[in-house]
């Protein structure tokens, strides 16, 4: 062996053919001939359909609300002049025209208060003073009927603010339910965990749709007769009955995931049960699911396009009450569907990725 | 002299815009015992990864066992067969007990058929003392239990060139023992052997060569005995009082 | 205090079926029905009885459910796949299309697709021919039947004796490996016996080549297998929007398989091919799994919103008999029990799965 000290290397870039833009657009494109004819076909794909779908949207569209121009396109161009013309009605639903900056307020005053609660710094017990008071805010303004402005009945809200109140509501009040349940399933008491379990995976079982049709036609039968109950009440309970359900298992899974040292360590100190619940075991598993809740808000904020099914006008009914009795724009629905697409996409979308960055900074929280 | 049976000439590696690898210029005769040490981060790990292309190299000729390593698959599959590695983390399959771990290879790339290829695991386990536990699932056993199993897994393919990449870092301290006994016993049997650890005690009892990297560079080699008692370079020495103080 | 809160909902709910003169029971099932229904795999009028509706709101449930989830698997685990590929643009439209179609509710998407269908698609008179004997129009799908005849009985056993000797096959095959070491192929030979099965009875029973094709005249297309475009829409639209989960599924399975796994196979000496069906996919696939039986059993469910496009499965059915008959609660527990039947069952057989595999530790 060679024992004598060699000079020291410095330092060189590497060779060009493996570094920069050029080299890696190379090796991911085109590293071996399957790669290559991947990046062809798709090539080819984008090539033919990406500019037809640009004219299509954009270059040959009709932004204005003329239903004349957009009937002499012929299904060639797009035809926005359907969203400028019946935005509000597909927005607010059937919320009187002169009233609807009421709804405006008040769905404002709710995403303020969502993206406020997404605020780490925020969270504390004002924030849920600040969401009680919110949601009797909402009320008021929707509801009408004090401080001189008119009442608009519960039959007439819909649109984007009562997709908002549907879900934000719904998981509101499943909330603690799901946190019962799920301390419930894990109780040594016969009655109350297997009724607990009945309950989970009932709901779990069947699909939205069954619970929202038992919701319409068998509440009011749970009712002593004579007692009439809101349509928008009863829905509301099946929904949030549904995301329960769900959340339960979610907070299930946090509950099972706490060493029982915890446990051993609270009833050591001498804390109740309600005490080492509140204080100990529930912050720790509710902290550990927080991205799982988002996903079920996520969830729940889809299923509420469900409600058109039992007449109520969310996003997804007021389009049909929009264009569905109107034969000048009847045809264009595509656009209309693609409206709304794009809204329920867009909050979707930034929840998830809210919700995936909060994963990551737990996932580093916890690494620690 | 014969044909060495690892050959670096001029090797460079580069992950993106790092220079991991400096113009590594390195002969390995046949059964060599050889221990590299360094700070982390000096590539040892990169180097011994070249040597059955886990890694690949952007400059230089790696030649191991006659056949010249490129981006072919066909010569790195070969290389593999004769070129067994022990992992930092085990690597045990977890959904196979510890004899398929070990007959998985033989039966698979080296086509001997099952009952041989059994009884072959059997021996490695029994030489790596381990063979009461042939019908257990590796997450079933003790970390030094499962870097034992690796070490026969790797044997089972009876390959020329044996690599160690950190084998006792992952281990509780009174497991380390076990694994080291394992490997000096393997030292007495005429494979190549490259090592890289930080266990200094294993290398003055079994290296014929000890290499020091440092910043991606050989910056020293010399027999154990050399090495330890007289340090060349600063770097060296500076790297030798941080871990031999205590 | 449970049992009161249950008798107080009793009750009332006798109380007012009593007041709304509803009656209870499910002896309306074998009343006659007195709807038809648009689309349906066996004979029914409106002269059958309730309880044959439901059932034919069952299958038609289960045959969208099925192409749906055969469909989904096979798009979501391309595109599962596709988000891990060295091709950036390979991996861009996967990611965008996950990103897409998970983020719009099924709902809409559904009545999307039948809007489009309806729209889009030409009237009979024009309907597009892909394929020979196939036709595409407003009014559904038609494609060529066999007609059925005793060859094709014959042709059936052959298969099915294809598929035991195949099987047998793949038992030789592997005694054959563990006794000598070499590798037989294992997955062709036995597709090709099932198949050569199959044919071989097919020319026993005389060689039926008798296709019953659709023939297209100015008003419709008759003869031959038919679907309707809402089962289109809803096939389509259910495997869209799954299939986006499915991907995802499969990507976090495949990435579940520490990297270290990889490479422990590939130094072993092991190709790629053989690493990835020895050492990955086993690993991969109890990590999939599971998840991805929760996938088909929310395409089940899913299914019930063919209401809104109005095919006639078991919930629209339901819905149909309810506000005829009035009879909400046996509609909606008849409806409800068929759904949970089938979730328990799935949940069931993937406790079984993961007893079966769980990887083994302290």
């Amino acid at each position: 062996m060679d024992t004598a000290l060699r000079p020291p290397v410095i330092a060189r870039p590497a060779p060009t053919r493996h570094v920069g833009l050029l080299a890696r657009l190379r090796k991911s494109l085109f590293s071996d001939w399957k790669n290559a004819l991947a990046t062809i076909v798709v090539v080819a794909l984008l090539v033919r359909w990406v500019p037809e779908f640009y004219n299509w949207a954009v270059v040959r569209s009709v932004t204005q609300p003329d239903n004349d121009a957009c009937r002499a396109l012929d299904h060639a161009g797009a035809c926005w002049g359907v969203i400028a013309e019946k935005y509000r009605l597909i927005l607010f639903g059937r919320y009187p025209f002169d009233e609807q900056w009421r709804p405006l307020v008040a769905t404002l005053l709710m995403v303020a208060m969502l993206v406020a609660s997404c605020t780490r710094v925020l969270w504390s017990r004002w924030l849920v003073a600040a969401w009680i008071a919110v949601l009797a805010i909402f009320f008021v303004l929707m509801r009408g009927g004090v401080a001189g402005l008119t009442p608009v009945e519960t039959a007439r809200w819909g649109g984007v603010p009562l997709t908002m109140l549907l879900s934000t509501l719904s998981i509101a009040a499943g909330f603690p339910i799901a946190v019962l349940v799920a301390l419930g399933r894990r109780s040594h008491l016969p009655a109350i965990r297997s009724m607990c379990i009945v309950y989970v995976e009932l709901i779990r079982g069947v699909p939205l749709i069954s619970v929202l049709f038992m919701a319409s036609f068998m509440f009011p039968l749970f009712m002593p007769p004579g007692i009439t109950v809101d349509v928008l009440v009863r829905v509301l309970v099946g929904i949030t009955l549904f995301s329960a359900a769900y959340l339960a298992e979610v907070v299930r899974g946090g509950l099972q995931a706490i060493p029982k040292g915890q446990h051993e360590a609270a009833a050591a100190m001498g804390l109740s049960y309600w005490q080492t619940q509140r204080k100990i075991i529930l912050p720790q598993a509710l902290r550990m699911v927080v991205p799982s809740i988002m996903n079920s808000f996520i969830s729940t904020f889809k299923d509420t396009s469900l409600v058109t099914i039992v007449s109520l006008y969310d996003l997804t009914g007021s389009l049909a009450l929009a264009l569905g009795g109107d034969a000048n724009w009847r045809q264009f629905y595509l656009e209309g569907y693609l409206f709304i697409a794009a809204i329920y996409w867009g909050f979707c979308f930034a929840m998830s990725r809210y919700s995936q960055w909060v994963e990551r900074r737990l996932n580093v929280a916890n690494a620690h | 002299m014969t044909e060495p049976i690892i050959n670096f000439e001029k090797v460079s590696k580069w992950y993106g815009d790092f220079h991991v690898l400096r113009d590594i210029d390195l002969s390995v005769a046949k059964g060599e015992r050889i221990v590299i040490c360094g700070p982390s981060g000096s590539g040892k790990s990169t180097l011994i990864r070249c040597i059955n292309a886990l890694e690949d190299h952007q400059e230089g000729r790696l030649t191991v066992d006659g056949i010249e390593i490129t981006d072919d698959v066909k010569a790195i599959e070969a290389v593999r067969k004769n070129v067994g590695m022990v992992f930092q983390q085990f690597n045990l399959f977890p959904h196979l007990t510890v004899l398929e771990n070990l007959t998985l290879a033989p039966m698979w790339v080296g086509r001997v058929p099952k009952k041989e290829a059994e009884e072959r695991a059997m021996a490695q386990l029994v030489r790596v003392r381990i063979a009461e536990q042939a019908a257990k699932y590796p997450l079933q056993l003790s970390g030094g239990q499962q870097q034992r199993v690796a070490i026969a897994r790797s044997l089972c393919m009876t390959p020329r060139i044996m690599l160690f990449d950190e084998p006792t870092s992952a281990l509780d301290p009174e497991m380390i023992k076990e694994v080291l006994d394992v490997m000096i016993e393997l030292a007495g049997m005429g494979i190549t052997m490259l090592c890289v650890t930080h266990e200094m005690g294993f290398a003055r009892s079994v290296a014929d060569r000890v290499i020091f990297m440092d910043q991606g560079q050989i910056v020293e080699q010399n027999t154990p005995k050399e090495f330890f008692a007289n340090p060349k370079s600063e770097r060296t020495k500076d790297f030798l009082s941080k871990i031999l103080s205590h | 205090m449970i049992a009161a809160a249950i008798w107080f909902l009793a009750h009332n709910t006798l109380e007012n079926m009593r007041v709304r003169g509803i009656q209870s029971g499910f002896g309306f099932l074998t009343q006659p029905a007195g709807f038809d229904i648009g689309e349906s795999a066996f004979a029914f009028d409106s002269g059958d009885a309730y309880w044959k509706a439901f059932l034919v709101g069952l299958s038609n449930t289960l045959r969208a459910a099925l192409v749906g989830i055969v469909l989904t698997t096979i798009l979501g685990t391309l595109i599962g796949i596709g988000r891990l590929s060295r091709n950036v643009l390979v991996r861009g439209l996967c990611t965008g299309y996950v990103e897409l179609f998970r983020n719009i509710p099924v709902l809409i998407q559904l009545l999307m697709w039948y809007f489009v269908l309806n729209e889009w698609l030409p009237p009979v008179a024009d309907a597009l021919h892909p394929l020979p004997g196939v036709f595409l129009s407003k009014s559904g799908m038609s494609f060529p039947v066999p007609e059925w005849e005793q060859g094709h009985v014959v042709s059936l056993a052959g298969f099915a004796m294809g598929i035991v000797v195949a099987w047998l096959y793949r038992r030789w095959a592997r005694a054959a490996f563990e006794k000598t070491g070499v590798a037989r192929p294992m997955v062709w030979p036995a597709l090709l016996i099932a198949v050569l099965g199959g044919l071989l009875g097919w020319l026993a029973g005389g060689a039926p080549t008798a296709l019953e094709m659709p023939v297209r005249n100015d008003l419709n297309v008759s003869g031959g297998g038919a679907v309707t475009p809402e089962f289109l829409a809803v096939t389509l639209g259910l495997t869209i929007y799954t299939a986006s989960f499915v991907a995802e599924i499969v990507r976090s399975g495949i990435q579940s398989v520490p990297w270290g796994q990889t490479e422990a196979a590939g130094a072993l000496g092991l190709s790629r091919a053989q690493a990835l069906k020895l050492v990955l996919l086993p690993q991969a696939l109890r990590v999939i799994i599971p998840p991805l039986t929760n996938q088909y059993l929310n395409l089940t469910k899913n299914s019930s919103l063919a209401v809104a496009v109005g095919y006639p499965d078991l919930v629209s059915i339901s819905n149909t008999t309810l506000n005829q008959t009035g009879r909400a609660v046996e509609c909606i527990t008849i409806l409800m029990a068929v759904y949970l039947t089938l979730s328990l069952v799935t949940a069931a057989l993937m406790n079984w799965y993961n007893a079966r595999s769980a990887i083994k530790e302290r």
